[in-house]
């Protein structure tokens, strides 16, 4: 192999790198900032301080990552112009992470989707070829193995609780089911970055993913629905409308006064 | 976020500065001790009884191959909001004593277990009216089964969790069911 070829090489796994880390920081800050939106809005105080906690753990695990992102794209930007100066479409979050709130049992429903997979990922991230990857997804394991704990108990209280809370939490997965196609579906990033090492091959995750769920949704009295074909692509930053007005109210202060701090 | 001291942090893998430790000689001991006792002086923000060395969030201070002083602090979160006010503390304590060359540096492998809280923090955090942590963060029962927690007001076992969360991260929220007391829990991670 000559120099130039071993050069372009390194740009190539480098833009998949940073594309790779993009969508997970993306995907936390998103979630987190869904969480946020709950403050002082939660059905009991206990809740809101549950909510307010996660949040705070996504954001910082989104710090992390994006951080990581901005010195390997190398063009002098930092965590915080990427998460205040970039428009939906450059956002390469997974598009469960971008829906909407809605009432509690679907922002349960939508937490304990992603949580589940992101105990998949950073378990495997862990021991990651990229010992700083790995560093940070073993720091957040610890964080996310509670914020299952907390979404998987409230699942079976809301499936096993009233008819009310029932019908609410399965109509909550019935709306989000067709998003977790995406959770799954490898492009040629998550392809290098397996071939590299760096990441956990997703195909390999899905089945434990499906078994963590399953086990969860058995003692929720809460029925899996079918598998939907069609493929979301938040990932490549094709967005459903709702990442838009959710960007709109996250960016204001920074676009309205660009690098203001507290 | 505060940026510039975000800026002058660099990530760093604690397993790659040990061997810079071990690259030092044994004479940095009494050097390093005199760090130690200005780094035992920064109170965490949110719990001002402990220090940040109680706390054991400082995982090194050492001069290493290139002469300067470096501090290894870690959070306890990801998220933890009171990092930044730390790392700014710790800045300050140090340019104070005259370690204005000293890098600062965060480490975040191996990650922070409340098992590093020192027996001093522990005592202290009782003291203050905040259950220490159960000492067996590795004990696999504690992902599913809350941990016997005493009441650091009357010492009673009889307590229950009303939230896993509380006023903190690293907080949750108790009430004794013998003085009916309500009180902090400092979490098992």
């Amino acid at each position: 192999m000559s120099g130039a070829d071993a050069q372009t090489n390194t740009e190539a796994s480098n833009d998949a790198r940073l594309r790779y880390l993009l969508r997970l920081g993306d995907t936390s800050l998103v979630l987190g900032q869904r969480l946020g939106e709950w403050v002082g809005h939660s059905p009991a105080l206990e809740e809101d301080l549950g909510l307010a906690n996660l949040a705070l753990d996504l954001v910082g695990q989104a710090r992390l990552l994006l951080t990581y992102a901005a010195e390997i794209e190398g063009k002098g930007r930092d965590e915080d112009a990427l998460a205040f100066f970039r428009d939906a479409p450059q956002f390469t979050n997974l598009t469960l992470a971008e829906q909407p709130n809605g009432d509690f049992a679907q922002t349960m429903v939508r937490q304990f989707l992603i949580d589940a997979w992101q105990l998949e990922i950073y378990e495997g991230l862990a021991s990651s070829t990229d010992t700083r990857l790995a560093a940070i997804a073993t720091k957040a394991l610890k964080e996310t193995r509670y914020h299952f704990r907390f979404s998987s108990s409230w699942l079976v209280r809301l499936g096993d609780g009233t008819e009310e809370s029932h019908r609410r939490a399965q109509n909550a997965i019935d709306g989000v089911w067709r998003f977790t196609d995406e959770l799954f579906a490898a492009d040629e990033v998550d392809e290098q970055m397996a071939a590299a090492g760096v990441a956990p091959r997703l195909t390999d995750l899905q089945p434990r993913w499906s078994a963590r769920i399953d086990e969860v949704l058995r003692e929720a009295t809460l029925r899996r629905p079918a598998n939907v074909s069609y493929q979301w692509h938040g990932k490549r930053g094709v967005h459903t409308e709702h990442l838009g007005h959710m960007l709109t109210e996250m960016q204001h202060l920074q676009r309205t006064y660009p690098g203001a701090q507290w | 976020m505060s940026v510039a001291i975000q800026r002058e942090t660099k990530i760093v893998d604690e397993r790659e500065t040990k061997l810079a430790d071990e690259r030092e000689t044994g004479f940095a001991g009494e050097r390093e001790r005199a760090v130690w006792n200005v780094l035992e002086g920064v109170m965490d923000p949110e719990i001002p009884v402990l220090s940040i060395v109680d706390l054991g969030i400082v995982r090194y201070a050492h001069w290493a191959s290139d002469r300067r002083l470096h501090v290894g602090l870690t959070p306890t979160y990801s998220g933890c909001p009171a990092t930044d006010v730390i790392r700014r503390t710790v800045r300050e304590a140090l340019d104070e004593a005259g370690y204005d060359a000293a890098a600062l540096e965060e480490v975040l492998s191996p990650p922070w277990t409340s098992e590093w809280l020192t027996e001093e923090g522990r005592r202290r955090l009782e003291a203050f009216g905040i259950a220490p942590p159960d000492k067996a963060v590795s004990n696999p029962r504690h992902l599913f089964h809350a941990p016997v927690v005493r009441c650091p007001r009357c010492r009673s076992d009889n307590t229950e969790r009303v939230s896993e969360f509380g006023s903190t991260p690293c907080k949750a929220h108790y009430r004794c069911t013998s003085c009916l007391e309500p009180f902090d829990y400092f979490k098992c991670i």
